[in-house]
């Protein structure tokens, strides 16, 4: 009896090791299955050939004889990114907008965060609250919603006559300009949260420190806090640079034709085109594009983790 | 003959929080160069008085002045004051050169001075081999250095140390009281400290204005603090004391004879004031100032007793003696023998005595 007891014991310390592996492996295995797995068949696609027919591209593992496994790997899809200067213009149009759109939130979006974190505590959440507000409506309405408040004779462009600001409408939706109030609106929450989280951790006995030592409260901001929340900058602007470079609906929606974007390219080469192994190359173009950013991100907040380390 | 401004004068200020007056109606001078201590348990509105000193807090009432010079309403980064921070507050993101230079940089000193500047103060504290540090990289003791030294780099007035030892461990808080003191003489600058410790305090202050509810309790120097404290709280906040309830029997030149009913004794203290006869007051006896005698004949000034508890501390041991039931009293002796028997023990008899000189009376 005693020796049972013994065994289940030793065996449920021998479980207890394994739950932690075990808790991490079931959003690993979600990831292996739902992202890498697909990602891994895009790449394969992206590396076939395209044909007539369904699925519309060539295996790359094209035939089986006599136990000799014929792969055929095919860079013509990449070739032809790089050559078309419709891809590259495409990525140089996401490129702009993303940095836009990201740069537009990191100004409109910084006060913002700033007065709610140092609005009076209870103040704070009812504040944050309205941030979050808009996701209770579909993303698809807000986007639809912009058209009404952009278009010639919408919200926006009537207000302003009314009031005589302008004699003419102005020319916003269906151009690059309602991309970047599309995707500013769209994603300045993704900024603003982590940024105040950054400013609500900030010190508020150095900003007393910086006082002291004689500086005033614009030169008590560039010197502390800003550089103080520099973490949290980077952070909100990675949630909306990454979206925006990918972003569909929105250049759909507002950018009109003349807006050139890789996800909009990515659409037309799936959906219009059905030329899915140069859609696949695209992915992956984007990926490693995004990846880059990412990349840096990771490596400032680990010097960063240093430097908090006491 | 002309009498020098103070550097500090506090006139009647006052800090309400709500209903809570942190700090009540404290008028306070204090002079150049002066060694000063707000001392007092936490609380007491200690810190929200140098706060206001400082610029981070305004005064509900009264005027503050610095050099002669309305202070009240001038913010933190105009005034002539700098301050060393409890929790140092040091810049995460800046080197400890950096560190120091921020100041210097505000005042917009030439580069080759600041630079100059800096080193001085790293070499005045002794920080030089850190300058390209960050603050985590640091120590806690040289933490506390390079918050000195950014502190005193601009050449303050008045230097404000809140808490400046608390983060620091016995041993090395010691030393640095000393060489606080040390700093203060050579620089001349004028100190103001905050502290709870009240042996803090007394090592390094020039004077020391205790403080308890927002009140100045009593401002004076360690030693007469020490000896003559004013109240029951000063006799109780700074060092050990024992306090007697009697009565005024008579007054004869300074000194007062007194009888408690209680103990059924009589006691002669030495005291300037006149008492009024009947009057309830308290007789304060330092532990160190009471003797064991071998004599025993119901003297003046003198208490029999039980030894109930004893706490050895290595350089004295306090007795705690019954005196009567419920009431205990303390005193001290040196242990001049490393291993001599000890000469009193538990449940011990002895006579308590003590001079009409080295006790006081306390009516407040």
């Amino acid at each position: 009896m005693n020796g049972v007891m013994k065994r289940l014991t030793r065996l449920a310390t021998t479980a207890r090791q394994y739950v932690p592996a075990l808790i991490a492996a079931i959003p690993m295995i979600w990831l292996l299955l739902l992202f890498v797995l697909p990602l891994l068949f895009v790449v394969k696609m992206s590396l076939s050939e395209a044909r007539l027919g369904l699925p519309p591209y060539y295996d790359l593992i094209r035939s089986i004889e006599d136990g000799i496994v014929t792969i055929q790997i095919n860079f013509s899809n990449y070739m032809i990114l790089a050559q078309d200067s419709l891809y590259v213009s495409a990525l140089l149009g996401s490129l702009k907008i993303a940095t836009v759109s990201t740069l537009l939130c990191i100004l409109i979006g910084y006060p913002m965060a700033y007065a709610i974190a140092n609005a009076p505590r209870h103040w704070r959440t009812p504040l944050l609250m309205l941030v979050i507000l808009p996701f209770w409506t579909s993303f698809l309405i807000r986007a639809y919603a912009w058209i009404g408040i952009l278009k010639n004779n919408g919200l926006l462009n009537n207000m302003l006559m009314s009031i005589g600001v302008i004699d003419e409408p102005l020319n916003i939706l269906y151009t690059q300009w309602a991309v970047f109030i599309g995707d500013t609106y769209t994603y300045l929450p993704f900024f603003i949260l982590p940024l105040y989280a950054s400013l609500l951790k900030l010190d508020h006995s150095l900003l007393e420190a910086a006082a002291d030592l004689g500086a005033k409260p614009i030169t008590q901001f560039f010197t502390v806090t800003l550089p103080q929340t520099t973490p949290g900058i980077i952070a909100g602007s990675m949630l909306v640079f990454i979206p925006t470079m990918g972003e569909f609906i929105i250049p759909d929606l507002l950018g009109g034709p003349d807006v050139l974007m890789l996800g909009k390219m990515m659409w037309i080469e799936f959906f219009n085109n059905k030329d899915w192994p140069v859609a696949s190359a695209l992915t992956v173009v984007l990926l490693v594009a995004l990846i880059i950013p990412f990349v840096l991100m990771q490596n400032y907040e680990q010097l960063d983790h240093g430097d908090n380390d006491r | 003959m002309t009498v020098e401004t103070p550097i500090v004068q506090l006139q009647q200020v006052s800090k309400h929080y709500g209903g809570v007056h942190a700090v009540d109606d404290i008028s306070l001078d204090i002079h150049h160069g002066e060694f000063f201590s707000l001392l007092g348990a936490s609380g007491c509105g200690k810190t929200t008085l140098l706060r206001m000193l400082a610029g981070f807090e305004t005064p509900t009432k009264g005027r503050i002045l610095i050099d002669g010079q309305d202070m009240t309403a001038v913010p933190a980064y105009d005034r002539p004051v700098n301050m060393m921070f409890q929790s140092y507050a040091l810049f995460p993101h800046m080197c400890v050169a950096d560190n120091i230079a921020y100041g210097l940089k505000r005042e917009g000193m030439n580069k080759q001075q600041q630079v100059e500047r800096v080193r001085e103060m790293m070499a005045l504290v002794k920080i030089e081999q850190y300058a390209q540090r960050k603050p985590h990289q640091l120590s806690g003791g040289q933490r506390q250095r390079v918050a000195l030294a950014r502190a005193l780099a601009r050449q303050p007035k008045i230097l404000l140390l809140d808490e400046p030892l608390g983060a620091l461990d016995k041993k090395l808080r010691e030393e640095t009281q000393f060489e606080l003191v040390n700093l203060q003489a050579r620089l001349k600058t004028t100190f103001i400290v905050v502290t709870h410790d009240q042996e803090e305090a007394m090592t390094m202050s020039s004077r020391i204005a205790l403080i308890n509810a927002g009140r100045i309790e009593q401002l004076d120097t360690p030693r007469r603090i020490y000896e003559f404290p004013a109240t029951r709280y000063a006799a109780g906040f700074i060092g050990l004391a024992n306090l007697l309830t009697a009565r005024v029997v008579s007054q004869q030149d300074d000194i007062v004879t007194l009888y408690s009913d209680q103990l059924g004794c009589e006691f002669n203290v030495s005291h300037g004031q006149p008492l009024a006869t009947d009057a309830e007051v308290s007789i304060i006896i330092r532990p160190e100032k009471i003797q064991v005698t071998q004599r025993s004949d119901n003297a003046v000034n003198q208490l029999k007793g039980i030894i109930k508890e004893i706490a050895y501390l290595g350089d004295v041991s306090i007795y705690y003696a019954e005196i009567a039931p419920g009431i205990r009293i303390k005193f001290t002796q040196s242990n001049v023998q490393p291993l001599a028997e000890q000469p009193i023990s538990w449940d011990q008899e002895v006579t308590l005595t003590w001079s009409a000189y080295s006790c006081g009376i306390l009516s407040q």
